[in-house]
């Protein structure tokens, strides 16, 4: 079913790009973590929380409000909105680009699974004894809404152009990259703020602790004896710009994007993969691109049983045992709303920077899973990387990203 | 953008489905006060059936009427969920039970929680592979899926449906968000004309202040300003009557949308 016959992608560059991980605040800390090896996983110690299991939070976040004036927007999830914007010359390069530009010409797409819903769990435990009602300082528009990290971003940034929320889990904020390369090519808007933003609440630790998919110690993804996910929370932003003739030939370029749904199960993953399949070769097309031509897949890899299982059946289907694949969710925890472009961001590290992470926490990797996983990083070039996301409701996305003109 | 209507679905208070709703649009029926009905689906597993929120029975029960007219092939068509609310009562029954002891969440209430657990629900349903998304932009909801339908259209090649839906939340959220009904519409688009082709479409974004086409019909206006996803209803009017039709819906401060409106 060749259903992305005319999707043939415009390759968009990257221009700039943010993050802030469990591993750290700006794209060095992340690069440097992974490079080093290290997990930003720690015990559980959020909130009240009595689980036992290992999240990748965020430290300081407490101490660092939204911007003075957008007092409204205050809510966890802005907040590390608002640290992502301050990283790596971000807003300063969104500046430079809303001179080029125009305000009303440059879109913002973010992801998010849950927004601020922290704030209207904890405003649910002061509910006013007689009436019921919440506090007076509890503002919905500013933090439930799911709209309301792109509405927040939007104002930091003076950008006035078309905006939206994608929420569909896991592959939020890589489907976003897709809605901004439509809406440049229908016109609506010359270059895009596109990312992801997802912080931790109480109904997605004890939401997926319900479901049975939360690990007690750190996520091992591909390990034979991996048992759930750990919780992580991060924002990125890549801001995306029409490919021009003087861009950096080692600058790094969105060339496919591919989405397809499962028609299975809301929160069981196709057994053999079969929407993952469609979205990696979606991605492939729309970047014209074989699969012998991608150097490395970073795999959603979330390290519950099933999900590893059937998105390593699906890698083997396109891309045969031998293209070099890992997740870096051992490193990050599954940042849910937020993986999508953090492992789009890391992917393009990957090229710019010619390394392959090894994937962590591995005892014994699982035999009965046959895709080449990298237990060791790898130094070496990378030319273009293909990303997975893979969520909940069968909502599958996948990106190719690579080096300018390669 | 140039995209063309082939299929509509419709409900909410005193709409029960495109087709019976449509004179009360063009004016030549007065407005009569009916609870919102769903009719059941038959398209979800019995298991699935069970555990669907009102916002995934509205939401199907909307794409299935448009759908239906299209008379095309669902497991062909692109979607494009998008809601303001989400499913309003399963938000506040998860805060509860969080803010309890024990904090005993059902994985139920979990997986329907997602934005897209309509989108997720839909592609069991209809066994749809294709692209499906779940937008929200607040009270712009329907204009955000309404742009984001029509570039996949122009963009992709596919058709698709667009749906979307909201749901009232009960107190303690109703007092700080006020939606007054559940509403749900749904419009399948095609980049071409066709002999199922039922108006053609030109959408585009301008800056302006201008008020918002209104409704003549006073429940409906007040449906259109009380709920977002109802803010698809000028738009449905002028679907509802013939020859051509300017419809200006609002967006985000200082931007609206334009939809140019031909009967075909």
């Amino acid at each position: 079913m060749p259903f992305w016959k005319e999707s043939r992608l415009q390759p968009l560059h990257l221009s700039a790009f943010t993050l802030v991980t469990p591993l750290g605040a700006g794209v060095s800390a992340t690069l440097a973590a992974l490079r080093a090896g290290h997990s930003g996983l720690t015990h559980c110690n959020f909130l009240d929380v009595d689980l036992e299991t290992y999240i990748g939070r965020i430290p300081g976040l407490e101490e660092h409000p939204v911007r003075g004036d957008l007092a409204p927007y205050d809510c966890r999830n802005n907040r590390l909105a608002q640290l992502a914007v301050e990283q790596d010359g971000f807003a300063a390069a969104v500046g430079a680009a809303r001179e080029r530009y125009d305000r009303r010409r440059i879109g913002v797409f973010l992801g998010t699974s849950t927004s601020g819903v922290l704030s209207t769990e904890l405003a649910y435990r002061q509910r006013d004894p007689v009436t019921g009602a919440l506090p007076p300082d509890f503002n919905f528009t500013g933090t439930q809404n799911c709209f309301s990290v792109a509405d927040y971003v939007q104002r930091v940034l003076d950008l006035a152009g078309p905006a939206v929320v994608v929420s569909t889990a896991c592959s939020s904020s890589a489907k976003v990259f897709a809605n901004a390369a439509r809406m440049i090519e229908a016109g609506l808007c010359d270059a895009a703020v596109v990312g992801g933003v997802d912080s931790l609440c109480l109904t997605t630790l004890y939401g997926f602790n319900s479901l049975g998919l939360v690990s007690i110690r750190p996520c091992r993804p591909f390990d034979v004896d991996r048992d759930g996910i750990s919780i992580g929370e991060a924002a990125g932003f890549v801001l995306l710009e029409k490919a021009m003739p003087q861009s950096d030939p080692n600058s790094v370029m969105l060339l496919g994007v591919g989405e397809s749904s499962d028609a299975h199960h809301m929160s069981t993953p196709h057994p053999e993969g079969a929407g993952a399949c469609l979205a990696m070769r979606a991605a492939l097309d729309a970047a014209g691109l074989s699969p012998a031509d991608i150097d490395y897949i970073n795999l959603h890899g979330t390290g519950t049983k099933a999900n590893d299982a059937s998105e390593d059946g699906a890698v083997c289907k396109v891309f045969g045992r031998y293209t070099p694949c890992s997740s870096t969710k051992g490193a990050t925890g599954h940042l849910l709303g937020a993986a999508g472009v953090s492992e789009a961001i890391i992917a393009a590290l990957c090229i710019r920077h010619g390394f392959m992470p090894g994937g962590l926490n591995i005892g014994v990797l699982d035999p009965a899973l046959q895709s080449n996983y990298l237990l060791q990083n790898r130094e070496q070039p990378v030319n273009r990387v293909l990303s997975n996301s893979l969520g909940f409701g069968g909502s599958n996305c996948s990106l190719v990203l690579g080096r300018c003109g390669k | 953008m140039r995209v063309f209507v082939e299929g509509i679905g419709l409900l909410g208070p005193g709409l029960n489905g495109w087709q019976t709703s449509q004179g009360l649009l063009a004016g030549s029926t007065p407005y009569q006060e009916v609870a919102l009905a769903i009719p059941p689906t038959e398209l979800l597993p019995p298991a699935e059936r069970r555990r669907a929120p009102l916002s995934v029975r509205l939401a199907l029960a909307v794409g299935q009427e448009a759908v239906a007219q299209c008379g095309r092939n669902v497991v062909e068509l692109a979607s494009v969920f998008a809601s303001a609310t989400g499913d309003g009562d399963n938000i506040h029954h998860i805060c509860e039970t969080l803010a309890a002891n024990g904090r005993e969440l059902s994985p139920t209430r979990f997986h329907n929680s997602v934005h897209n657990a309509p989108s997720g629900y839909w592609s069991i349903a209809t066994k749809a592979m294709m692209p499906s998304t779940a937008l929200c932009a607040h009270d712009a909801s329907f204009a955000a899926g309404l742009l984001e339908a029509a570039a996949q259209v122009v963009v992709d090649g596919n058709a698709a449906v667009l749906i979307c839906y909201d749901t009232p939340y009960p107190q303690p959220l109703h007092a700080v968000r006020p939606i007054s009904a559940a509403f749900g519409v749904a419009l399948v688009l095609n980049g071409k004309q066709t002999a199922q082709s039922l108006a053609e479409l030109e959408i585009g974004i301008i800056e302006g202040h201008l008020s918002a086409t209104s409704l003549d019909v006073r429940e409906l206006e007040a449906l259109c300003s009380d709920v977002p996803a109802a803010r698809c209803l000028p738009l449905l009017a002028a679907l509802a009557g013939t020859g051509t039709a300017s419809v200006l819906l609002d967006y985000f401060a200082g931007s609206q949308i334009t939809v140019e409106v031909r009967s075909c």
